[in-house]
This record gives C-alpha cells, sequence and structure tokens, in this order.
C-alpha cells in the first residue's frame, strides 16, 4: 500500500519504494551530507526506522561517502543502536544506582523468567523487549521502570510482571481477532 | 535587536505576571510525571476555569523540578502577600482542593442542589459546585499534604544554578527574561573586555562541575590566548553517571541559563560556534535546548550579530548514543565530531587542540549554569560561598535509602551529615547509615565515621572518592559492599572503551575476581591480587575513565574491608551486610 502511494506521488518517490528514506535523506541534506554528521544521522535512522538494518548502514555509508567499516565501527561503539527489531511492546528498567539499591535487579530477573528471555532480548513471537538503561534520572523515584513510554516509579517485581502482561496480552487479544477476522 | 528590546519583553512579562493575584506552580519534570503531575496540571487548569472568577485571580503555570522528587507531585501557591504555599504527593482531587481554598469563586449562584442537576449545568459548573462544597472537610486534609518551606530540605540550600527551576516555564523566553535572563551577557557585551569576562570567572574560584574541578577561568584564559581563526565551546550534557540527573534538569527546567553561560563563554574565548553535546536517553532535554535555541535565534541572542553587538555565535545540539566515556572531553570532542568516541592521550588539550584541532572550552552543563550569576552579581559574592579552595554551590542528586530524595544545591563545604540527616531527612525503616556514594562509578564510598567531612573537592578526594558531577547515593546497612562495588566494577567493564589495555583487560579481571569472592570461591590472597590489580589500572590507563574505575573496589576495600574478609574465609557463606 503505502509503496503505491510513494508511486503515484511523483516527487515523494524514493527508489528503494519505502517512504521511510525520505524523511532519512531530509536529514542527511539538513547536515549538507558532511561526514562528521554520521553520528545524528545513524540517531535519526534508528528514530524512523527503529533499528538499523545492514541494507540501512549500507545505505547510510554511500550517501554519506563514510566507509561501511566506519559507519558500522560507530553504531556498534554506542550503546543506544540496535541492529535487530524491537519487539511491540518495550519496558526499560533502570539498572542507575539509585534503582539498584532499591531493587532494580529483581524487577529485571521477575521479568526475565516471566518472559524466558534475557535482558536486552525480544521474545521470539516479536511482542515484547526487555532493555536495561544505564539511568533515566529519576533517581528520586527509584526503582523505575518505563513500559511503551510511560514512567512507573518506586515499581515493584509484581506490579512490573502484571503491567507487562497485561500489555502483552492485550495484544495477543487483538491478534487473535485479526485472525479470526481474516 | 539590542537589549534594551528584550528587556521590554521581560518587563511586559513580568507586569503581566504581577496582574495574577496569585500564581500556581505545578511541577511537570520527569519524576513528578512519572507520578501523575501531568493530570495534576490539567485538573489545576479546570478547576480554576470552573471558579469562574476574575481572569486575574489564578493563573497556572507549568514548572521544571522542585526538588523534593520523592513527595511529587508538587504544586506551589505564591499569593501576594501571604507566603508561599508548597503541597506535596498531590492527586487529582486534592488538585481541586487547592484550587477551591486559594481561589476566589466567582459570580455564580451557590445554592445548586444535587438534585436539580440537568443538562444546563457544565461540568465545569459542577466542579465548582464540589469544590465549594468540600472545601471545609478538605483543610485539615489538605494541610497535611503542605510541605514546609522552612524544612531543612529546603532551608539548608542556596540555590545559584537552580535559582529559576522550578518557578518559571521552562519553554517561555519571556518568562526567563522576566526573571533577569541574558542581563548578564547584555552586560558582558556592553561593558567587559573578553580578558576582563575571563579575569572576573577565575577571581569567582568557579571550578569544573563535571567532577575534576579544573578552575574554569584559567581553562577560559588558555584558549582565549590561542591565535587560531576558527574556536569552539562544547557544553557536555552527557551525564553518564548512574545515579545523577543533575545536568539534565538544569537542561530540562532552565534551558536559557545553560544558553547564556555558553555564549558569555563563546564571547570570553572568541568562539564563533559552539556545541551542546546532549546524552541520548534525555529527549525532553534535547527538546527544550533545541527551543531555546529556536526562540534565541529569533530574538538575535544568536547568530550573526549577537544583541545587535558585532559578535556572532551559533550554537547547534548534537546527541549522544549513549556511551559513558563520551563524559572525557577527547572522547566527547570524537563524538562530536561523529566518530567512536574514544579519548586521546593529552596534552595536547582541548584548549590547544579540540574539536577539528582547533581551541575548545569544555565545560559541563551546571559549570555554564553558574556563569550569568557570577556576571550579575559579581566573582566577590561568589567566592564568599564555599571553602577556602571550592567555591560556591554544588547541585547533588540526592538518591538512595533515604526519607527525602531529589534535586538539591548546596555550599561548598557543607558536611555529610547535614546532608543526609537535616536536608535528606535520615534513614528509613529503622536502619542506619552505611555509606555515601559520590562520583558514581568513578567514586567511592565514604563510611559514618567522615560524615562530618566538608564536602569540596580536596576532602572528597582525599578520603577516596571524588565530588564528581553531584550523583550522591546515600546506602543503608541492608546493602553488601562486595557486591555495591560489583556493580560499578560491572559497569565500567561495560563501558570501557578498548582503546587502552589496563582498562579494557583490568576491568574485566577485577570483575571476575569479585565475582570469584562474591560467589565464596575466594583465597585469601585473592583480596591482594584485587588490591594490586586496582592500583595497576588506576596508575596505567589512559583516560580518566580507566583511572578511576577502581575507586569503588578501593574505597570499600579500604573502609568495609571485613565484609570482602568474610568472603574469603572458609565455611562462611555470602550475606548481605548486617541484615
Amino acid at each position: 500500500m503505502t509503496t503505491q502511494k510513494a508511486l503515484s506521488e511523483e516527487d515523494q518517490v524514493h527508489p528503494s519504494g519505502d517512504e521511510r528514506y525520505l524523511s532519512l535523506d531530509r536529514t542527511m541534506k539538513q547536515f549538507k551530507y558532511e561526514k562528521d554528521s554520521l553520528l545524528e544521522v545513524l540517531n535519526a535512522a534508528q528514530e524512523v526506522f527503529g533499528y538499523l538494518s545492514k541494507d540501512l548502514l549500507i545505505y547510510i555509508s554511500n550517501q554519506l561517502n563514510v566507509p561501511m567499516s566506519q559507519v558500522y565501527g560507530v553504531a556498534t561503539f554506542y550503546h543506544l543502536f540496535t541492529f535487530e527489531p524491537k519487539g511491540e511492546h518495550i519496558c526499560i528498567v533502570c539498572k542507575g544506582t539509585a534503582c539498584h539499591v532499591k531493587g532494580a535487579d529483581r524487577i529485571i530477573q521477575a521479568l526475565s523468567d516471566e518472559f524466558n528471555i534475557a535482558a536486552g532480548d525480544t521474545t521470539p513471537d516479536g511482542l515484547f523487549s526487555l532493555t536495561i538503561a544505564r539511568c533515566l534520572g529519576s533517581c528520586g523515584l527509584a526503582p523505575v521502570i518505563v513500559l511503551n513510554g510511560q514512567i512507573y516509579g518506586k515499581e515493584t517485581p509484581e506490579a512490573a510482571n502484571r503491567r507487562v502482561l497485561e500489555a502483552v496480552s492485550r495484544s495477543k487479544d487483538e491478534l487473535a481477532q485479526t485472525m479470526e477476522v481474516g | 535587536m539590542n537589549f534594551s528590546t528584550l528587556e521590554e519583553v521581560g518587563n511586559k512579562e513580568r507586569q503581566r505576571q504581577e496582574k495574577y493575584q496569585r500564581r500556581i506552580f505545578c511541577c511537570t519534570s520527569t519524576a513528578c510525571l512519572s507520578a501523575g503531575a501531568g493530570q495534576v496540571h490539567t485538573t489545576l487548569d479546570q478547576a480554576v476555569a470552573a471558579c469562574k472568577c476574575d481572569e486575574h485571580e489564578a493563573e497556572v503555570v507549568k514548572t521544571g523540578c522542585m526538588g523534593l522528587c520523592s513527595s511529587g507531585p508538587l504544586v506551589r501557591v505564591e499569593e501576594k502577600e501571604v507566603d508561599p504555599v508548597l503541597y506535596g504527593n498531590v492527586s487529582q482531587e486534592m488538585a481541586q482542593y487547592i484550587v477551591s481554598r486559594h481561589v476566589p469563586m466567582g459570580e455564580i449562584e451557590e445554592e445548586v442542589d444535587s438534585e436539580e442537576q440537568d443538562e444546563s449545568v457544565t461540568p465545569h459548573d459542577m466542579l465548582h459546585y464540589r469544590a465549594s462544597l468540600r472545601r471545609a472537610r478538605t483543610q485539615t486534609e489538605l494541610d497535611n499534604t503542605i510541605i514546609s518551606l522552612d524544612h531543612p530540605f529546603f532551608s539548608k540550600q542556596v540555590k545559584v544554578v537552580l535559582n529559576e527551576t522550578g518557578r518559571i516555564n521552562p519553554d517561555k523566553l519571556e518568562d526567563y527574561l522576566a526573571h533577569g535572563g541574558y542581563k548578564a551577557l547584555a552586560h558582558v557585551l556592553d561593558k567587559m573586555t573578553p580578558e576582563e569576562v575571563c579575569n572576573e570567572i577565575l577571581d569567582s574560584g568557579l571550578r569544573g562541575r563535571g567532577g575534576a574541578g579544573f578552575p574554569t577561568g584559567l581553562k577560559w584564559n588558555f584558549v582565549r590566548q590561542e591565535g587560531a581563526e576558527n574556536k569552539f565551546v562544547i557544553v557536555n550534557g552527557d551525564e553518564g553517571d548512574p545515579g545523577a540527573y543533575m545536568d539534565r534538569t538544569v537542561m530540562e527546567d532552565d534551558p536559557h541559563r545553560v544558553l547564556e553561560g555558553m555564549i558569555i563563554c563563546a564571547y570570553a574565548v572568541g568562539a564563533s560556534h559552539g556545541y551542546l553535546y546532549i546524552r541520548g536517553e534525555y529527549p525532553i532535554a534535547v527538546d527544550r535546548i533545541r527551543k531555546a535555541i529556536r526562540a534565541a535565534r529569533r530574538r538575535k541572542i544568536l547568530g550573526k550579530s549577537v544583541l545587535g553587538t558585532k559578535f556572532g555565535f551559533n550554537a547547534e545540539v548534537r546527541i549522544g548514543a549513549g556511551a559513558f566515556v563520551c563524559g572525557e572531553e577527547t572522547a566527547l570532542i570524537h563524538s562530536v565530531e561523529g566518530k567512536r568516541g574514544m579519548p586521546r592521550i593529552r596534552p595536547p588539550y582541548p584548549s590547544t587542540s579540540g574539536l577539528w584541532e582547533a581551541p575548545t572550552v569544555i565545560n559541563n552543563v551546571e559549570t555554564m549554569g553558574n556563569v550569568p550569576s557570577i556576571i550579575t552579581r559579581g566573582a566577590k559574592w561568589y567566592s564568599s560561598i564555599g571553602t577556602e579552595k571550592s567555591k560556591g554551590t554544588k547541585v547533588f542528586a540526592l538518591a538512595g535509602h533515604l526519607r527525602n530524595t531529589g534535586l538539591i544545591e548546596v555550599p561548598m563545604g557543607i558536611t555529610l551529615r547535614e546532608i543526609v540527616y537535616d536536608i535528606g531527612g535520615g534513614i528509613p525503616d529503622d536502619r542506619q547509615f552505611k555509606a555515601a556514594q559520590t562520583g558514581g562509578p568513578s567514586g567511592g564510598c565514604i563510611p559514618a565515621e567522615f560524615l562530618d567531612t566538608p564536602v569540596d573537592y580536596e576532602s572528597l578526594t582525599k578520603l577516596g572518592s571524588i565530588m564528581g558531577s553531584g550523583g550522591l547515593v546515600i546506602i543503608d546497612d541492608s546493602t553488601n559492599m562486595p557486591d555495591f562495588a560489583n556493580f560499578f566494577m560491572d559497569f565500567c567493564e561495560d563501558e570501557s572503551c578498548g582503546k587502552c589495555i589496563p582498562c579494557r583487560v583490568g576491568t574485566v579481571q577485577i570483575s571476575k575476581l569479585l565475582d570469584k569472592l562474591i560467589s565464596g570461591e575466594g583465597k585469601p590472597e585473592d583480596l591482594e591480587k584485587l588490591d594490586k590489580l586496582c592500583q595497576l589500572v588506576k596508575s596505567t590507563s589512559l583516560c580518566g575513565l580507566g583511572q578511576s574505575a577502581p575507586n569503588p573496589v578501593l574505597s570499600t576495600l579500604k573502609y568495609f574491608g571485613n565484609e570482602y574478609d568474610i568472603l574469603v574465609q572458609p565455611t562462611q557463606t555470602v550475606e548481605a551486610g548486617e541484615s
């Protein structure tokens, strides 16, 4: 659908057929395709695409005229870049010092036990990612988790499990419904 | 546009604010937001509207952090000729009561009977009715949520950098101007030479607030004296220290202050371009700073001609992508250049060869935040605060096992005891104070016997910790120290950039040794090995990250050695502290 729509508006066409590249192009243009803007471009790319695929890195390498080895080197250096798609629901558990002394580890343990994934991984069904943050800077409310952008302070392992399970089961229900309809 | 036009804008805003009989400030910083401040703000707005009072009876203002994050959401009411009142843990319901207590009701029939509800009664009317009905009942309930502003949490603080946070709307340049914003910049451009500015900062005794404590004026003078055509200013907002959020708060809640300090710095050293390097995990800070830059450009505070003078300066935001080592200045420079954020050997220092080999000033957000106040109130005033070698104030993110946690700004030289027991309100749950951890992964743990140490750069270093950027985590006796040290070691191991061997390999080995000890498989000689290894990493690493990485281990070995000794005694199982 998106491809057809993009093709119908000629000036909006990106050779790849993926509109998201247009937005990335705008960012690169804004930085005048300067090599120095690599980090900014990678940030923008991740924001638009959600993760950095190999194709995307090759594209950036070509557009900025920076060797692929350097693009890959920079991308892998920083923690915020991911190379795999994230799950539909993302729970970030803060592991800053304040959260650590107030039991963030127990929350991480509870969630990884419940969903059988390690911190940093995504469930095989693509519904849930468990990620760790260095510090979210809400130390007054430690321990803190962020589920789908919503911050929860003074969190307990039980409450975190419940929240994530609710969110994930909602998606499962929706999925089941669309399957039935289909 | 020159400053008099700006001043007029500020005056207009001030006059507008003064027209209001009372202003209700609602904290909408991250901590309060997560406690529900968003809804509280909306409720306040609706409730004021429901009062149907005169337009100038009350205004609801969205502000930044008010400090006492553990009691959020916070709402402060400032009324003419009445002392301000601060409410804590405000719920939506409480927000209605607050409005009904402070804001007079407008002309509307008071006797609305609940049976007479019909469609003509709007939700606002109902709100109004309910509020007035509950007014009597809630007086005492409300009184219980009042936080006394005479509380040591507030009275022991001295606000310089955080002076406007919690008082102004960070998104409004006008509000900053109304509070005397950009006056320092105008003064500098009009009355002072770059040399005088550098010397004023030098005289104030301001030292780098990122942790190392290098005299800021000296740094500025180095760059000023460089003859290069291009010079740069970088503001370091890559607050990677877990347990610290001072810089985030200043950037989010008073972005123009950071910008003003930065422009003054640029004028003093002769830079025409600058970057604010902000941590990627702080999207709100990025957003607010960007907004502030746009507003400043519109008002010609940034651009080819700053405030109508010959001096031109432009600022841009660069977003970090999560690398603790980028707090190190040479690593940060590489990151701004779009490269891997790895440090290099100094010298040459950035003041001679920094960003793109040009002379560069790098200062932390909080350091820049001090600059406008120093210019406005003078070096003499600033140096009257603090100790002999550490002047001014320091912002700390107070967290951990304490009654009151939040963001505080204290004069240098205050004792840890005052911070823990007066400001922090002591340790809850009948537990005992065990240690104060300063400086995050680069700092150390200070035990109870040193609670009376004055907080300044030299004293903390002497104790084996560092001032650091301002993380201050208090831990009680439920915390196991080897485990705590291991937490930081894991962090450093993960964050080591891999350039130099002592840090890359050393942190891994220290961490392995700690794991071995904690799992109960350690031998007495392992403790000696641990100490040796720490000393080695400390003395041979390339940059500050590696040099300070062993601090958490070394300081806990020094002060809590018995907890390590227990680990290597045969037939002894691991137990957490005394709990």
